[in-house]
């Protein structure tokens, strides 16, 4: 579990993330979602400690990111799983290298443990047969699917996820998600997933927190959403005629 | 001010790149991939350049040497000295800068604004370590054979221009080439080329690991990378000769 308490961040003389308040739950496919420049990526950021915060504090299951020192928060980083917005694969590795970096770089595995590992993670997000492949050799959504195999090679206890349905189609988008909560299911990880995809709120939000104004105007579950009466809510999630439409059919 | 923080920033780099690696095993794989990529990759151009200078200069000198009073050994001799002190190490090195420096700059560049350094800090990986360290002891290691490989080009092509020009024979250049010959001034020039190196190196990873923006400022931070590294190197330079030389 993390627990964000009152953070708060500035760029220069404009706040981006205002006394945010969050809890990101074990074993469940947590969701922020905002409109574009509500302050959603930065948070993530903040939260993983590539931005540093002006205050607060960022609780990894009662351990302060904010206060650790430089190789204790290298330590904790190794719990950490990431999926970058554009994948963010090393374009001079194959696919199997990209895998297999974490092994290197933090395990004594031998070369064939290390195979094992490689190979049951890229069975997990359905990847056979590329190993051999170079980033700019495969699709998109294969690249996703290659950084969640990736971000899961070191067992993380937390997962995060920036935007990984963006540039996809949406029947490559709802198998990304659907793999996403599986393995959060599966092995039990605390999981952050920045999205503005309605799609994604609607297959796999557990527990949601909408950013506005780089505030939390409201937290709560897919379900939730449909009832809710906060203004901002609503314009964010039923901009769409589509959704209004499904609105008034549950309604 | 600027130039302080710069300053600041670029020793609490270092302070990260020449932080005890993770995995050395994986560094020694890395500086040897380096080597091939950065030392190797240029060899052949430098060879090319270094030919037709050592062949010029001859041509130069013995041209403006053509006087009845003095010797023709002395072309082989300045076109030794100047090739060994300066030409191998120092032009090489600036060569190097344009070709090395924008490469390296671009490519820590675009894995910055491409997220794969955030992914490496993410993972608890040193990426400054990981990524420029590799790089700084590959040049460090090969600069000395470039140089040296450098230095013998340049004196054949020096040795090929005789055959072109009436005024110097080939026995007279390789006399020159044997007079007052000093082994001290091929080491002034191996160790000023290992300091080109790192500055070629760590000034070049520098700006590309602060990239920020797209393929604009990629593009930036290579012309940055070459100009700031070719400065750095011609005011090295002269210190080194001065240390060494006077």
């Amino acid at each position: 579990m993390i627990e964000i308490r009152n953070l708060n961040k500035r760029f220069a003389n404009k706040s981006v993330l205002n006394d945010v308040n969050f809890t990101i739950e074990q074993g469940k496919t947590n969701l922020v979602i905002g409109q574009s420049g509500s302050g959603k990526s930065v948070f993530l950021k903040a939260v993983v400690g590539l931005h540093p915060v002006d205050s607060g504090e960022i609780l990894y299951d009662g351990r302060d990111l904010t206060k650790l020192k430089r190789k204790e928060l290298q330590d904790l980083r190794k719990e950490i799983g990431m999926v970058f917005q554009g994948g963010a694969l090393f374009n001079s590795s194959t696919v199997e290298e990209n895998v297999r970096f974490p092994l290197d770089m933090f395990t004594k595995l031998s070369k064939v443990e290390k195979q094992k590992r490689v190979d049951f993670c890229l069975e997990h997000v359905n990847i056979e047969k590329s190993n051999h492949l170079f980033p700019s050799e495969i699709s998109g959504g294969m690249q996703k699917r290659v950084a969640i195999a990736r971000a899961i090679a070191l067992n993380p206890k937390y997962l995060f996820c920036d935007e990984p349905n963006s540039g996809l189609d949406p029947k490559t988008s709802i198998v990304i998600d659907q793999l996403i909560q599986n393995l959060t299911k599966e092995f039990n990880i605390t999981t952050l997933v920045i999205t503005h995809d309605m799609n994604s709120v609607m297959e796999i939000g557990e527990n949601i927190m909408f950013v506005f104004q780089g505030q939390n105007w409201w937290v709560g579950d897919r379900n939730q959403i449909f009832n809710t009466e906060n203004e901002e809510l609503n314009g964010f999630v039923f901009a769409s005629e589509l959704f209004q439409s499904v609105r008034k059919a549950k309604n | 001010m600027k130039m302080l923080y710069h300053i600041g920033r670029f020793g609490s780099l270092m302070k990260k790149v020449l932080a005890r690696p993770e995995n050395h095993k994986t560094l020694i794989i890395q500086t040897f991939k380096e080597m091939d990529k950065l030392a190797l990759g240029s060899i052949v151009i430098i060879m090319i350049i270094m030919f037709f200078m050592g062949a010029v200069v001859t041509i130069q000198t013995a041209l403006n040497l053509s006087n009845p009073f003095v010797s023709n050994v002395i072309v082989g001799f300045a076109t030794r000295d100047s090739i060994i002190l300066e030409f191998s190490s120092t032009v090489t090195s600036v060569i190097l800068a344009g070709i090395i420096g924008s490469n390296i700059a671009s490519e820590i560049g675009n894995m910055r604004i491409s997220e794969q350094i955030d992914a490496m800090d993410i993972m608890g990986v040193n990426s400054a370590n990981y990524v420029i360290l590799p790089k700084i002891i590959a040049l460090f290691l090969m600069m000395p054979f470039i140089v040296i490989i450098a230095m013998t080009v340049g004196i054949i092509g020096g040795l090929a221009s005789t055959f072109t020009i009436d005024q110097l024979t080939l026995q007279d250049y390789l006399s020159g080439l044997q007079l007052d010959f000093s082994a001290y001034r091929v080491y002034y020039s191996l160790i000023k080329s290992s300091i080109f190196a790192l500055i070629i190196t760590m000034v070049s990873s520098y700006h590309g690991f602060y990239v920020s923006g797209g393929a604009l400022e990629v593009g930036k931070a290579g012309t940055r990378a070459v100009i700031y590294s070719i400065i750095l190197i011609l005011m090295a330079n002269l210190f080194i000769t001065q240390l060494m030389l006077t």
